[in-house]
């Protein structure tokens, strides 16, 4: 766990307060792999109950965003704040330290994600995997968190597969599940990288469908990544776009697909638009 | 000596060679299976001390003989004070020795858990433990069984090397057909057969089927 | 309790390094042994005919399922029964080279299956002979896969010999039987001839793994 000694935490609030909290900010932070710089001094909120999409060609960070935000990644300098709480670090006798194993725990709890390739649990069921996190982590009785996955399983269309093993499902049915089973820990922040990326042309819909309808039905704050313009045109409260490592251009879908400003992001748009 | 006659004469020498031979097969696997897991996990943890355990005792045990290692325990051990039963001293050391083999198959069979199990399970905020022992491990048990059951093949032939400590295994107890009888052709023949039926028509259905059963418990058949 | 004996020690040193030289001429000449039965292995199951081929594999199968030292014991004991006397030395040899025979020509097998298919249907398209194929095409592929599997069994061998010792071999386990024997102690004996092993198969094995990591970039399997 590289940090940079030199890095001064005490410019960094020990929680954000006030009237309009964001769900998720990210401050001044940068993440290295060696001597690569992957993400320089990225700011960037989403704010409750907003939908964010991170569109950017191959290798801008757009993974490692999310990446880092679950935890996934450890970051070299800046913080991340979740809900008002720090996540990256925590508050010890009035600074801010390196949060520890329990803390990520605790802040962790907050934030559900969905993975290009699924990542189901190959030995359990549909309706395994949807309750191993609120029996293991949550301890509710089975009971509980079998009614709590079938209502979710419900949601996404999969309750008549629910005593299917992920082998026997389709790509479009496995990432169904993949968002059930996140859905279960009733994260706060849901995190979707490229869910649709690893699924035929004709599936992509199923999925699709389903985070639609969680924009409607539920107040969850959400990041996604996606080379699905027209997609996150129609969802997005806000598109970011990535270049380099850095937000290079936001705004609504609107502003951004509509009316670039910025000479890259119209060459980038016309690629995606071309290709697609 | 007709050979149904040899075997009729000497059968409960054989019989009861094949029953120590039986015993110690399944206690050194049992010995095998709890070293292999617990050197092989003890060789991916963070703590240094742990990693220098582990190997040490790995590298010790792939590193010599098991004649080498059996003659330790038996003749040299009990001069550090600790006595043991040579029968106990035979299982033992086949397990130890064996377990070290094994402990690189279940670090090989975790390390071929893909890593997005570990992130989907961290997602879920599951602790180490949990992520081990409820995503991971079952799932490295599926991929470890195929070479775990060349290594039992492997542990039940290290057992004939008990006979030399006069652990009276099927082995010990051919040797001493042949001694008595010098129908060297019949006796050593009688064993090979005895031994190659436990390997092929017994561990490893027993291995396959296994296999199978967990194969089919993961959802991948 | 124990009582570690230094002037013993330096006393037993020589005889002890002389038989580990014994122990790795009997492993050279058991590998040397496997090495090319092993092939004879490999290639018989790789023959049109089936009866052959069947034949082969079980035998394979059956060595490999049968411990090495009733082998050592049958090829030992069994010779002069039928008026055929073998040495310790030959008997151990062949024993030992039989035994690893059957596991090299998996290793051959596994090598030679993996090289695709296309190979031997491009071969066939320039109409190079079977043997030329083996030869030129199919295994400078699949020599360098086998090789590493090939150096593991070498240390194998190398750890087995001392059950050689069970038919008067003079290799390291037998002469520290008779020095235990002669001097009733143990302790000295058996601990150098453990360190012995240690000093041998550990460089070995690191070397082996070395140069497997090694191999495996240069094939670009990986990074
Ligand atoms: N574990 C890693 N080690 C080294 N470099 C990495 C690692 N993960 C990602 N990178 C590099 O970081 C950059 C950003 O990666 P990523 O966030 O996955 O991009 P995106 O999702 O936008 O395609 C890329 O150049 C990638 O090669
Ligand atoms: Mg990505």
């Amino acid at each position: 766990m590289k940090h940079d000694k030199r890095h001064d935490l005490s410019q960094y609030p020990l929680r954000l307060e006030g009237d309009n909290v964001p769900m998720v900010r990210f401050q001044n932070v940068t993440k290295r792999y060696g001597s690569l710089t992957v993400l320089d001094g990225l700011n960037l909120d989403v704010a409750e109950g907003e939908m964010v999409t991170i569109i950017g060609p191959s290798g801008s960070g757009k993974t490692t965003v999310l990446r880092m935000l679950m935890t996934l990644e450890t970051i070299d300098s800046g913080v991340i704040y979740v809900d008002g709480e720090p996540l990256t670090h925590m508050e010890k006798n009035g600074r801010l330290v390196r949060a520890n194993a329990a803390h990520l725990r605790l802040i962790r709890s907050k934030i559900g994600m969905c993975f290009q390739h699924f990542n189901l649990f190959p030995h359990m069921t549909a309706l395994g995997n949807c309750i191993e996190g609120p029996m293991q982590v949550l301890g509710l009785s089975k009971q509980e968190a079998e009614e709590r996955a079938l209502e979710l399983l419900d949601l996404v269309g999969m309750a008549d597969k629910r005593d299917q093993h992920p082998s026997r499902l389709s790509g479009g049915q496995q990432q169904r599940v993949a968002i059930a089973r996140a859905l279960a820990m009733r994260p706060k922040v849901m995190l979707f990288d490229e869910v649709t990326s690893a699924l035929d042309p004709e599936v992509i819909s199923e999925v699709t469908g389903v985070i639609r309808g969680l924009v409607d039905q539920h107040n969850l704050t959400m990041l996604m990544v996606t080379h699905q313009i027209g997609f996150a045109r129609e969802i997005s409260d806000r598109i970011c776009l990535f270049f380099d490592g850095k937000i290079e251009e936001q705004g609504s879908p609107e502003m951004l697909l509509d009316n670039p400003q910025n000479e890259r992001t119209q060459q980038f748009l016309s690629a995606v638009l071309e290709a697609n | 000596m007709p050979y149904l006659d040899f075997l009729m004469t000497y059968s409960s020498r054989f019989i009861d060679g094949t029953l120590i031979t039986l015993g110690q097969f399944g206690l050194a696997a049992l010995v095998a299976i709890v070293a292999a897991l617990i050197s092989g996990l003890m060789k991916m943890a963070h703590s240094k001390t742990m990693r220098a355990i582990a190997i040490i005792y790995i590298e010790i045990f792939r590193g010599t003989s098991l004649l080498v290692q059996l003659y330790w325990f038996y003749f040299v051990l009990p001069l550090f004070g600790f006595t043991l039963e040579k029968f106990t001293v035979g299982f033992l050391t086949v397990g130890l020795c064996y377990g070290a083999y094994g402990a690189e198959l279940v670090r090989g069979a975790i390390q071929s858990v893909p890593r997005g199990q570990w992130e989907a399970a961290l997602a879920l905020n599951m602790s180490p433990a949990k992520r081990m022992q409820r995503i991971i491990l079952p799932q490295a048990l599926v991929a470890i069984l195929p070479p775990w059951g060349n290594l039992m093949i492997e542990i039940l032939k290290g057992t004939a090397l008990v006979a030399l400590i006069s652990v009276a295994d099927l082995m010990f107890e051919t040797r001493q057909v042949n001694n008595n009888t010098y129908l060297s052709a019949q006796a050593f023949g009688t064993a090979l057969i005895i031994y190659y039926i436990f390997a092929r028509f017994m561990v490893t259905p027993i291995m396959r089927w296994l296999e199978r059963v967990m194969a089919r418990k993961i959802g991948r058949t | 309790m124990l009582d570690w004996k230094m002037d013993f020690t330096w006393e037993i040193l020589p005889r002890l390094l002389l038989a580990a030289g014994n122990t790795m001429l009997a492993a050279g000449g058991g590998y040397a042994v496997a090495v090319v039965l092993g092939l004879v292995f490999a290639l018989a199951q790789r023959t049109r005919s089936r009866t052959l081929t069947f034949i082969v594999r079980e035998l394979v199968e059956f060595i490999r399922s049968t411990p090495l030292l009733l082998q050592i014991f049958f090829i030992f004991y069994v010779g002069p029964q039928f008026g055929l006397r073998l040495s310790p030395w030959a008997a151990g040899l062949i024993a030992i080279g039989l035994h690893y025979a059957a596991y090299l020509s998996e290793v051959y097998r596994g090598g030679i299956e993996n090289v695709p298919k296309g190979q031997w249907e491009a071969a066939r398209a320039i109409n190079l002979s079977t043997v030329t194929t083996y030869r030129r095409i199919i295994i400078p592929q699949a020599l360098p896969p086998a090789l590493a599997g090939m150096g593991n069994y070498l240390v194998g061998i190398f750890k087995d010999t001392p059950m050689l010792s069970v038919i008067g071999v003079a290799e390291l386990m037998h002469t520290a039987n008779s020095i235990g024997a002669e001097n009733f102690r143990y302790l000295e004996p058996y601990t150098i001839v453990g360190l012995i092993f240690l000093a041998i198969s550990l460089p070995t094995a690191w070397l082996i793994r070395r140069f497997e990591t090694a191999l495996r970039r240069k094939m670009g399997l990986t990074r």
